[in-house]
């Protein structure tokens, strides 16, 4: 669970941890789509040089991003085969049955690559620089809109943040479980699967009835509080939208006209 | 004439509504502005489900409860609790913000404040429990008695004339218990905030302007502290009672009186200088 | 048992920090039978240094001796199993560990992991229950079931079932209220005796220290900073000032009695009793 980078905060005083989620969020979403717009190694390029000036510019080491596309690189692996086994056309290398590899194969399968791993460079710049609350700020702002269709925006966000809130709380008692069984002589990881399977019980179980005492506790509070869902409530947590914010919306509509230019056939086909 | 801030009568409850056993079973009193009155008993008596139903979370199977002059019933409870408000025992299990500033906020936002409104709000409530450096930190990586004080802030942020502690200071060593216990009489005295302490902490109880004690769901006893401990002689006396009473089983010259330890160390120095 | 602490440091792993020095160099020695407190800040080493007693932390630096056993960094898997069986540790709020259907099946589990035979295991646990003050017919209840104070001596049964030589608790009474905390107290201090076992506290209450212990190790940012007898470290005020220590109720009345009589009483009163016996040996009464 230590190793998983995607969906961590590093904190930082980079001019994207300082950027408002909504920016943040926006871009990040915005960059995935406008990558299919890409198609040649020109716009490739020119993703490439954005990217890496992004990750540079959030103060966080190159080997940290490698390391958040580890766990997924038998995925991209697996798919990256499948594009260049399948596609055919151009110069044909190997021909047996339905199975090709070719020239365009190669290419689209060095496409396929590139936009996976800058999906996930992308991606894991948002949540390295923003903090997991920031981020459901950023999320509940951006729904907004979905409250005209009675979608429950603001308590579904509440929920997140609380969840988010009680991740620590949960790893630590994960841990003092752990200890405590361990001190009770059982061995994590020990033996066949089965027997791995019994020794997560005694941890799984305690943490189950405290989830739900913890449950309990929250609720009376926040009834005490005053909460009561479905009430207009007032946020404490401002957003501010600022220049940096601006510009990087700027950036990312230069970006789009760059890629028009550079990709073969125009905008359109 | 000072006002009554909480007024209870003829209050029953029971959990289970299908047999006759209450908790609780027609009790009767009222505080006044700005007392402080300790609720004791052992566990089973109550005292906690009388927490409860103070602030509206349970709803009471007959009598009645009035806070600042509002009527408790389904209609009124959002509006009685901004004037009385509860401190848990174990205060990690309700924070709701993931900075103690946010935390404090949550029961401003509830009540719609707008935020200029809700950052003086903020920031006066942290200064009165002396949080102020703290405020950005994350409330679940706070010491106990940090801990609570942030509870206690959220509350007090919503500026209730009630505050009703349901055994907040079990879970604080005895430093930051004391530490809390005096931030708590500060603002009893300064800011005539009425406070009912349920509690097992009998030193704690000596202290309070009044005692109330509940024995299986009855309210037994009303009275001043002195009384209270002097009458039932079953109570585990304050520190200093409990010595008196010690050296009157072995010396008669010992006074029959309650004593607080004041009293106590006044009395060995007179006795001292008579020899 | 002995437990010998020589120049322990170590310190944690949490994800990718790793937070310096929870033991810094400690150096002490507890005699077998000997019942310790340990005092201290939050945050000052206090639960790190029962964890060490019982292979949960293991040193980056020094050894931890239990009896003839070692722990140090080469540590290996059969010590440490050894260690978890002669060590006995009680968290704190155990109560969150009980996990099993019944109250019996949760106490012998310590035991069956020790390799201890079910029905011999089944007759350890109707014994424990017993000295924990509960009746035989909990024992098919559900854990869940129970009301606070009995899953917290439910659970200290889990660990005196393991019939340990050592007995490790971090703050047994916390969260429970007066009288609770003194049947609880009173019960592992019974225990103590009659087993003969070396018992380590870790409390925040220095009643607790006064009536239980013999012995106190004060900690300080992952430091021993002292290791003295608990009379002995109670009649040092100017020590205790500077360590920033609690002083128990009967002697800080002791002190203003003293004070404000100016008669000295003839020894250091940790108890009620104490205080009162000394008062009437003083002439005071």
């Amino acid at each position: 669970m230590n190793k998983l980078i995607l969906g961590r905060f590093f904190p930082g005083e980079s001019i994207l941890h300082q950027m408002d989620p909504r920016a943040k969020l926006l871009a990040g979403v915005y960059f995935i789509l406008v990558l299919f717009v890409a198609n040649n190694w020109q716009s490739y390029g020119l993703l490439w040089i954005f990217t890496l000036v992004v990750m540079y510019l959030s103060g966080v080491k190159f080997s940290v991003y490698i390391r958040g596309v580890r766990p997924l690189i038998w995925l991209i692996l697996f798919t990256v085969t499948l594009q260049i086994l399948f596609t055919s056309g151009g110069k044909i290398y190997l021909d047996v049955g339905p199975i090709t590899v070719s020239n365009f194969g190669i290419i689209s399968g060095i496409y396929i690559f590139c936009r996976f791993v800058m999906i996930i460079f992308i991606s894991t710049v948002v949540t390295l620089t923003t903090k997991p609350i920031d981020l459901t700020d950023g999320i509940n702002a951006l729904l907004k809109p979905l409250k005209r269709l009675k979608i429950p925006v603001d308590e579904i966000s509440l929920m997140l943040s609380i969840s988010l809130r009680f991740i620590p709380n949960l790893l630590d008692e994960t841990q003092k479980v752990m200890d405590a069984q361990r001190a009770r002589g059982t061995e994590f990881g020990e033996g066949n699967l089965l027997r791995q399977m019994k020794t997560l019980v005694p941890i799984f179980l305690p943490l189950f009835a405290s989830s739900l005492n913890r449950a309990e506790d929250m609720a009376n509070g926040m009834e005490t509080r005053g909460y009561q869902s479905g009430e207009k409530r007032s946020t404490f947590r401002q957003l501010a939208w600022k220049r940096k914010d601006t510009l990087c919306i700027g950036t990312m509509i230069i970006l789009t006209f760059g890629l028009i230019v550079l990709r073969t056939g125009g905008f359109i086909h | 004439m000072t006002a009554r801030v909480v007024e209870v009568s003829n209050l029953v409850f029971g959990y289970d509504k299908r047999d006759k056993e209450q908790t609780l079973t027609d009790i009767n009193f009222s505080v006044n502005k700005g007392e402080w009155v300790a609720v004791i008993g052992h566990n089973g008596s109550g005292k906690s489900t009388l927490a409860k139903l103070l602030v509206g979370l349970l709803e009471m199977d007959d009598g009645s409860i009035s806070i600042a002059g509002i009527n408790l019933n389904d209609n009124t409870k959002w509006e009685v609790r901004r004037h009385i408000g509860l401190v848990f025992q174990n205060p990690e299990n309700q924070f709701v913000g993931t900075t103690v500033q946010d935390d404090v906020a949550f029961g401003l936002e509830n009540i719609n404040m707008p935020y200029e409104e809700m950052n003086n709000r903020v920031e006066e409530a942290l200064k009165m429990v002396d949080l102020s450096e703290l405020r950005f930190h994350d409330p679940s990586r706070l010491s106990g008695g940090q801990k609570q004080r942030v509870a206690l802030a959220g509350i007090l942020a919503l500026r209730p004339s009630v505050l009703v502690l349901d055994e907040a200071l079990v879970m604080l060593d005895p430093g930051s218990r004391r530490e809390l216990l005096l931030t708590l009489k500060q603002l009893n005295k300064s800011s005539d905030m009425t406070i009912i302490s349920i509690t097992h902490d009998m030193d704690e109880a000596a202290e309070a302007d009044r005692i109330l004690l509940l024995e299986a769901g009855r309210l037994v006893d009303s009275g001043k502290p002195s009384d209270v401990f002097s009458k039932h002689q079953q109570l585990e006396p304050p520190f200093s009672e409990a010595l008196r009473r010690m050296l009157k089983r072995q010396k008669n010259t010992v006074p029959d009186t309650y004593m607080t330890e004041e009293e106590l160390v006044n009395w060995l120095c007179k006795s001292h200088l008579k020899m | 048992m002995q437990i010998t602490f020589k120049d322990v440091t170590a310190d944690y792993q949490i994800g990718p920090l790793r937070t310096p020095r929870v033991l810094d160099s400690v150096d002490f020695n507890l005699e077998p039978g000997t019942f310790t407190a340990v005092i201290g800040h939050t945050g000052s080493g206090k639960s790190s240094l029962l964890k060490a007693m019982n292979g949960l932390l293991i040193p980056v630096k020094g050894e931890v001796h239990i009896g003839g056993t070692v722990i140090n960094r080469s540590k290996n898997k059969k010590s440490l199993k050894t260690i978890r069986k002669k060590v006995g540790m009680v968290f704190q709020f155990p109560e969150s560990q009980l996990f099993a259907e019944t109250v019996e099946q949760d106490i012998c589990f310590g035991p069956l992991n020790f390799g201890v035979p079910l029905e011999e295991a089944k007759r350890i646990a109707r014994q424990v229950i017993q000295q924990v003050g509960l009746g035989p017919d909990i024992l098919t209840k559900s854990p869940f079931a129970l009301s606070g104070g009995q899953k917290r001596r439910v659970a200290i049964a889990g660990i005196l079932a393991m019939q340990p030589e050592v007995l490790v608790l971090d703050e047994p009474g916390a969260g429970l209220d007066p009288r609770g905390k003194k049947e609880i107290l009173s019960l592992i201090s019974k225990w103590h005796n009659n087993e003969k076992l070396t018992t380590v506290m870790v409390t925040h209450d220095m009643e607790d220290v006064a009536h239980y212990a013999d012995n106190v190790v004060v900690m300080e940012k992952g430091q021993a900073v002292l290791h003295k007898g608990v009379r002995e470290l109670f009649a040092d005020i100017h020590a205790l000032k500077s360590l920033r220590v609690d002083i128990p109720q009967a002697r800080k009345l002791q002190l203003k009695i003293e004070q404000e009589t100016g008669v000295k009483l003839p020894q250091v009163c940790l108890t009620i009793d104490e205080l009162a016996n000394c008062l009437m040996k003083a002439g005071l009464v």
